[in-house]
């Protein structure tokens, strides 16, 4: 029997003897599936042009984001914003089981962070793991790997890329990949 | 182990007991950090996988280990670390 045909049978037990309605799963597994890198992009590019908002998502994600009409639904789970300086470069890892992810602003992790590679290699060889991406960072720059192991996820907030002064939310929110929330890369630069 | 841990504080992480629901990375254990900041206080998982109440509730810190202290053959400069969260009753006093 396979996997998906058990945790239907489970799942309907569930469903029959009121442990759980059917619309609850629906609503946890549409929390789970419906955020898409855009909308953590939306919020990056709105920390960078809001200071005061920056301030609130770095103080208290969960509320931050829930301002913004993200990530509400999703109570198990205890999101953190933290920002990538000239000084300091964050990357989020989740050695145990690939947790860590902002599932409830990014949606579903991409393979190469659940694959066993990464998850070994962040903690061990963070640099190397950067250099991979593209992203070489000065002996001045610190870095700081993230292992998430609990209900705890993390939202990287990269620098914000020079001559981008001018730019609207949405120009900005265009220049944050999604590799740059979890602190593998920067963000784009400026188009010259 | 006291409730609260000051930030700056040296602990060192409990080796994990194979039949609890521990979730301590095996490359911290044994090992020392440093206490970060205090993150809150949760029910304990340990009780809440073994289908508990997960009573009493744990203090959990963000525990910081500088990678050349953990990996002999870290090349990268000194203040690189991986940070942690851990329960109070997976740490002791280093």
């Amino acid at each position: 029997v396979s996997a998906a045909t058990r945790i239907r049978a489970i799942e309907a037990l569930l469903v029959e003897r009121g442990v759980l309605a059917r619309e609850d799963l629906r609503f946890v597994i549409d929390n789970l599936t419906t955020p898409k890198p855009a909308d953590g992009a939306a919020v990056v590019a709105r920390a960078w042009s809001d200071p005061a908002f920056e301030r609130r998502l770095l103080d208290d994600a969960n509320a931050a984001i829930r301002e913004l009409g993200f990530g509400g639904a999703i109570a198990f789970t205890n999101l953190f914003a933290v920002q990538n300086t000239e000084r300091l470069h964050h990357v989020v890892v989740g050695t145990l089981d690939a947790s860590g992810y902002p599932r409830q602003l990014l949606g579903p992790p991409p393979r190469w962070y659940k694959s066993l590679a990464y998850r070994a290699r962040a903690v061990r060889e963070p640099r190397a793991v950067l250099r991979e991406f593209g992203t070489e960072l000065g002996d001045e720059v610190e870095v700081r790997v993230l292992d998430a192991v609990s209900h705890d996820r993390y939202l990287v907030i990269p620098r914000r890329p020079d001559s981008s002064e001018g730019l609207q939310p949405s120009a900005l929110a265009a220049l944050v990949t999604r590799e740059s929330m979890v602190g593998l890369e920067e963000a784009r630069p400026v188009a010259a | 182990m006291a409730s609260v841990l000051a930030p700056g504080q040296r602990v060192r992480v409990r080796p994990a007991t194979a039949s609890r629901h521990h979730r301590t990375p095996a490359y911290v254990q044994g090992r020392p950090g440093t206490i970060v900041r205090h993150v809150g206080r949760f029910k304990d998982p340990e009780s809440l996988a073994y289908g508990g109440d997960g009573l009493p509730e744990r203090e959990l810190y963000q525990v910081a280990f500088i990678l050349r202290e953990l990996w002999d053959a870290y090349a990268g400069p000194g203040p690189d670390s991986v940070r942690v969260n851990l329960y109070e009753h997976w740490l002791e006093h280093a």
